[in-house]
């Protein structure tokens, strides 16, 4: 009897209807894909893309150039110069991160004593020249505070954790 | 009568059959392989040697990398070894988080592996399906530490982070009505514990359907059964281990036969195959699957009735809290050192292994009293499954030798290191 049934299941392809049986079901399920730029998928607040230097609320640049970034960094992106500015405070004079060294493993941010570096949830960035991999102070800055608001939203989101 | 000779083939190392990078010399007799030679080497980063060059702590990022389809499970190695060394323990709410995580990423390979491999020999849907599980583990990745891939989420002394108390959602959009988000989010509301949750209640199903599509369809069939066989006796003397030592029926299991973590207090089989041919290996790999979301179910459910601190509280290894730093000078200070130099370790020497979701993965670790490895040694257990490469295509024909690097489940950044 089993030599028959097993004979009847190789005639009739029996477990190729039974996989297309799958297939086509999951054909009239909804769609799982997302249409990307328009639609985008969740992200975490503990994401880690492009980089930004934070400010205070008042203005003043929170990094104090103590170059723990730059120690700690395993890929050896971060380059740091640091002078005394106008005011008596230490300041850096360069801060350049070589995005094509970077291997955003996020121990910048948890390096940094005053938050002032920070690996923001910014993940869609290219380049079009040589030289544009480096991101200088000013860049970071002004990604900084151009996306403030989000910035502080996701550390706020994450602060509990550390 | 014109002599016949063998004539040689080049494979890769650009073929998309070759997972990466291998170059395969084919001697073929027709279409028939009489030795195989893989040439490997052409992902070689030195990470044993960049490891050697910095503190122990900066290193665990290169170990996401070595592996790149079981990220966590690299990183486990690496800080198991670095922990026998400073004979510290980690909390065992940071025991569960790493088992836990160990496992969603050998499902994360498995399912890399079925799709990979299922393409290979001709099961296009098996990839697509299979990548739509990968993305809620993915999302699980993402939640914790912050990458999809390259988490660098473990830490000597535990794990980074606690978990996150909610999961990212979706937002509506032009092509996506506040409805149907709401739909979609559905599985979000919660923790991520309730995610992952939601993931084990209907995972099994996922595995069933895969399940439907290959394990007895006869093309498959044709394609694994008694391709590559390898006795038990020939798998122990090539040094096997993982899938491809229980396909041939050996019992060997590292987080059975030297437990680590918590894997003594979880309930759990490993599955044993019988002939030791490609097809037992699928079997084998796919009840992994189902071995370690019965795990993974365990854990969720232990980490939601117990809390506690994630890393241990010893500011010579791990650093404070922000708002210790902040407040406490010596906090800072610990800050300071450990982010500038690191901790030294003890002199001596260790082994740690995990039972890795392609074998033994392995890091032996010397140091010499100072902040940084005095050698570290990657014991990766591909590079072993590839020696076996000329022995298992022997005598099969050209095509299966696509489906024996598949079952070997090969991946380049831990064969090159």
């Amino acid at each position: 009897m089993s030599k028959i049934r097993s004979l009847l299941k190789t005639f009739s392809l029996w477990e190729l209807w039974q996989g297309l049986s799958v297939t086509l079901r999951n054909f009239f399920r909804p769609s799982v894909t997302i249409q990307y730029p328009e639609e985008k998928t969740p992200q975490s607040p503990r994401f880690r893309g492009l980089h930004a230097l934070r400010r205070y609320p008042n203005g003043e640049e929170r990094c104090i150039a103590c170059k723990l970034c730059e120690a700690v960094c395993p890929a050896l992106a971060i380059t740091i110069e640091s002078d005394v500015g106008d005011d008596g405070t230490r300041r850096t004079t360069r801060y350049d991160i070589d995005l094509f060294k970077c291997i955003y493993c996020g121990f910048c941010e948890e390096a940094c004593p005053v938050d002032a570096i920070v690996e923001t949830r910014i993940h869609e960035y290219h380049m079009e020249k040589p030289g544009e991999n480096i991101m200088t102070k000013d860049k970071l800055l002004a990604i900084g505070d151009k996306f403030d608001a989000m910035i502080a939203a996701d550390k706020a989101a994450d602060a509990k954790y550390r | 009568m014109a002599e016949i000779q063998n004539y040689t083939m080049n494979f890769g190392p650009q073929h998309p059959a070759a997972h990466g990078v291998l170059r395969l010399v084919l001697e073929m007799d027709g279409e028939v392989i009489q030795r195989a030679d893989p040439h490997v080497g052409l992902l070689h980063r030195a990470t044993e040697k960049l490891a050697e060059s910095k503190p122990y702590s900066q290193s665990i990022g290169y170990m996401d990398r070595l592996d790149y389809v079981s990220m966590m499970c690299n990183e486990h190695s690496y800080v198991l070894a670095i922990e026998k060394l400073l004979g510290i323990v980690p909390p065992v709410r940071a025991q569960y988080i790493r088992v836990m995580f160990d496992e969603i990423t050998r499902v994360l390979n498995h399912l890399m592996w079925l799709g990979a491999h299922g393409l290979d020999i001709g099961a296009m849907t098996m990839f697509l399906y299979c990548f739509r599980e990968r993305e809620d583990l993915m999302d699980c990745y993402e939640a914790v530490s912050g990458t999809r891939m390259h988490a660098t989420y473990y830490r000597p002394g535990g794990v980074f982070r606690d978990l996150p108390d909610s999961m990212p959602k979706y937002q509506p959009s032009k092509w996506r009505s506040q409805k149907k988000v709401d739909k979609l989010n559905e599985i979000r509301q919660g923790s991520l514990l309730d995610f992952i949750d939601a993931f084990t209640a209907k995972f099994p199903a996922c595995v069933d359907q895969y399940e439907t599509l290959l394990t007895d369809n006869r093309i498959w069939k044709q394609r694994t059964v008694n391709i590559a066989v390898v006795s038990p006796e020939r798998a122990l003397q090539l040094g096997f281990t993982g899938p491809m030592l229980r396909g041939s029926g050996v019992e060997w299991d590292l987080r059975k036969k030297q437990p680590y973590e918590v894997y003594d207090r979880l309930d759990f089989d490993i599955p044993v195959g019988v002939n030791g041919d490609c097809y037992d290996r699928y079997l084998v790999r796919v009840e992994e699957m189902r071995q370690s979301n019965r795990i993974i179910k365990q854990c969720v459910d232990w980490l939601r009735e117990n809390s506690g601190p994630v890393i241990v509280d010893d500011h010579k290894v791990v650093a404070p809290s922000r708002v210790e730093m902040k407040d406490d000078m010596e906090s800072l200070i610990h800050h300071f050192k450990l982010f500038t130099e690191g901790y030294c370790v003890p002199a001596g020497e260790a082994y740690a292994a995990v039972e890795h979701p392609k074998g033994e993965f392995g890091i032996y670790l010397i140091s010499d009293g100072a902040n940084k490895p005095y050698r570290v040694k990657i014991r990766a257990p591909g590079f072993a499954h590839l020696s076996a490469m000329s022995e298992m295509v022997e005598g099969h024909m050209l095509a299966d030798v696509v489906a024996v690097i598949g079952t070997q489940d090969i991946v380049f950044g831990e064969v090159d290191r």
